[in-house]
């Protein structure tokens, strides 16, 4: 590239030429993707593109064929899930991925288990510093939960919750794991357009409010336009495009994408 | 028009079955109802546990006036080692979710463990270290035996560690074959370990006999405890008494680690691996950590068992033991602590008297001898199908698999496990 910026980026999420095959199928084609602290990115493309796969290698699901994935200064290419998690990226899943029989709280209290210290021996023996240790995570579990739009029905099995409700959960238990990224993939799949726009508006409240970096998957980009500082384009598992949402929406590549051959003559 | 969306929902995070006695007491005369309402809040929850307790403790006392049908005392030490091993190897499968079938390896670790350090199997040597009921000049190991137990617990937890290590990695069906492996492995090995190059590790075939006998030693019986419990008139109680503290200090830590930190991921591991791991829980560490616990309750009930015997023999040590074991546990109820103790209970029982009692009934009323013992595992095997189609949550369900099994559950493969 040319001369160097007045000021270089502050990046919380640097991923160099990132690679992953699955056999002959390459489902993410040397990809470079940066992530400035503070903002919310998003990863568009089509059903197909490559974006889960790329969330998984950020999350250690999958270990990258080749490149490098580097998070807050410290290269988190091959490290296992539980690890990256305790750095500090939390997640949710496309199709929601809680503890059906675990209640909404104990959804919570699983997500803070990188950041509790209770051991065998003071669980057996509930040493003063483990009890308050369970209290204290409980009283924030709640909290969390209701800050994440979780009125009432802690107490009750994640599975019994509804859908929405489900999906709140999921950001709750995400945010428990005391997160610096949080990834969120799909979260307004089965939305319909109210409940789309109030949860596009609990992301920027998360990220003005917690001092997150937010990176959202999606593939309806509509969704992401309004919300997203800047936007990625996949398809067929490369980048097509890289941009503020509106250079995005003009890209000939991406119309095409997501159009089809022929959008743009016209 | 509109309907109402949801009938349920807004209802107290309370569970059913969760109330009090005291406010279903309607059936109750009222004097009763008025006792009850004297006993201060906090100790009515203690009440009935209390209750079990001491009739358990008391059981050598009144079991005499007791009908036939119930066990002996020798034989309710026998049920109450395995129903503690079942409560071990609930941790294992009903807490993490992992299913083992070599459970037997660890009962036969803590037995020889046993053998090792509180008989004349090393006769090279001539160490005592609080021994009761042998002379001082006996060559061998002759350790404690409280303090067998405890390395006894230690040593096998090791081994449950060791054996989790490379297996843990599995899923499911995958780790299920591998731990029948292991299960296979250890006897065998103690089986032939009798000239391990020239060394006589476990004497073979034979075993390790005699085991010495766990004792309060000249001390305790100062204060008119036993010195040596084999040597005491009231052998069996003792024998007895002591299996109930093991059975309650192995439930109290049971229930005290479901309910803390790690007991919630090892649910949440149960319940959908992948997402454990996202939440920052570290899968083999946790998994591992599930083996070594559920392994060190087997191994103290091992040593226990070896002692009360007073041997360890590899024929002890059959592959039918784990599957035997994993039926107490489904049929109590898989992670349901108190389930599996009434399920480690009954098949206990039936294995080491019902079957034989109900047998003689049995043959009595159709007035031609029958062999029921004989058949055991086809009626164990019988009450697991039944259990299965009537009730497959377990006698007394977790509350939480209550709903698991009417629900289904999902769990896909999501990792590149081969990548």
């Amino acid at each position: 590239m040319s001369s160097a910026p007045a000021a270089a980026p502050d990046l919380l999420l640097d991923a160099a030429s990132v690679r992953k095959e699955f056999g002959g199928l390459v489902a993410s084609n040397d990809v470079d993707f940066r992530i400035e602290r503070g903002s919310i990115v998003s990863l568009i493309g089509p059903n197909g593109a490559g974006k889960t796969t790329f969330f998984n290698m950020l999350t250690g699901v999958y270990t990258p064929t080749s490149g490098s994935i580097v998070f807050d200064g410290i290269d988190i290419t091959g490290k296992p899930p539980h690890a990256i998690t305790k750095l500090g990226i939390g997640r949710t899943f496309q199709n929601i991925r809680l503890f059906p029989q675990m209640t909404a709280v104990e959804n919570v209290l699983v997500g803070m288990h990188a950041r509790l210290h209770g051991g065998i021996f003071g669980s057996i023996v509930r040493t003063p510093r483990v009890r308050k240790e369970e209290r204290e995570a409980r009283e924030r579990a709640r909290e969390l939960l209701r800050y994440s739009g979780l009125k009432s029905r802690h107490g009750e099995y994640a599975s019994s919750l509804p859908y929405g409700d489900q999906r709140r959960l999921e950001v709750a238990r995400a945010l428990a794991t005391e997160p610096k990224l949080l990834l969120l993939d799909e979260p307004t799949a089965g939305m319909n357009p109210q409940e789309t726009v109030a949860f596009i508006d609990f992301v920027s409240r998360l990220r003005d409010e917690r001092a997150l970096t937010i990176l959202l998957i999606e593939h309806d980009m509509k969704v992401v336009m309004g919300v997203s500082e800047r936007v990625t384009v996949l398809e067929y598992g490369e980048k097509i495009a890289e941009g503020t949402p509106h250079d995005v929406q003009s890209d000939d590549r991406v119309i095409e994408a997501y159009l089809g051959k022929g959008a743009t003559t016209h | 028009m509109k309907l109402p969306t949801r009938m349920k929902g807004s209802g107290p995070d309370r569970h059913p079955g969760e109330s009090s006695p005291g406010t279903g007491g309607s059936r109750l005369p009222p004097q009763l109802t008025q006792a009850w309402n004297t006993i201060p809040e906090p100790f009515r929850g203690w009440l009935l546990p209390l209750g079990f307790v001491a009739l358990a403790f008391l059981y050598p006392q009144y079991q005499e006036s007791l009908p036939g049908a119930f066990p002996g005392v020798g034989t309710a030490v026998i049920m109450i080692v395995f129903t503690m091993m079942a409560v071990g190897l609930n941790i294992v499968v009903g807490y993490a979710g992992l299913l083992d079938l070599g459970y037997v390896a660890f009962y036969a670790t803590g037995a020889y463990t046993a053998g090792w350090f509180a008989s004349l199997q090393f006769e090279q040597v001539s160490f005592h270290l609080g021994s009761v009921g042998i002379s001082q000049d006996a060559v061998g190991i002759h350790l404690s035996v409280w303090l067998i137990l405890l390395i006894a617990g230690s040593l096998t937890a090791l081994a449950g560690i060791l054996i989790g290590l490379p297996t843990l990695r599995l899923r499911g069906d995958y780790l299920a074959i591998v731990t029948l492996g292991f299960g296979e492995i250890i006897p065998q090995v103690v089986r032939n370990g009798d000239n391990i190059f020239g060394f006589d590790l476990t004497h073979g075939t034979f075993g390790i006999s005699p085991i010495d006998s766990p004792g309060f030693g000249e001390t305790g019986a100062a204060i008119g405890l036993p010195e040596s419990f084999q040597q005491s008139f009231e052998r069996e109680q003792w024998f007895y008494w002591t299996a109930v503290a093991l059975l309650l200090f192995t439930l109290f830590c049971s229930i005290r680690l479901r309910d803390s930190r790690l007991g919630r991921a090892w649910i949440a591991i149960r319940e959908d691996e992948t997402a454990a791991a996202a939440m920052g829980i570290p899968l083999m560490r946790t998994k591992t950590w599930a083996y070594a616990i559920g392994a060190f309750f087997g191994g103290v009930a091992g040593a226990y068992y070896a002692t009360f015997k007073s041997g360890a023999f590899p024929s002890d040590f059959f592959f039918n033991i784990s599957i035997f074991l994993l039926c107490m546990v489904i049929l109590g109820g898989m992670g349901s602590v108190w389930g599996v103790v009434l399920g480690g209970l009954i098949l206990s029982y039936l294995d080491q008297e019902g079957l034989a009692k109900l047998g003689n009934s049995f043959s009595e009323v159709i007035g031609k001898q029958i062999d029921v013992p004989k058949y055991n595992f086809g009626v164990y095997g019988l009450i697991i199908v039944l259990m299965m189609l009537f009730r497959p949550t377990g006698l007394i369900p977790e509350r939480r698999r209550k709903k698991e099994l009417a629900e289904g559950v999902h769990d896909e493969t999501f990792y590149d496990e081969a990548a």
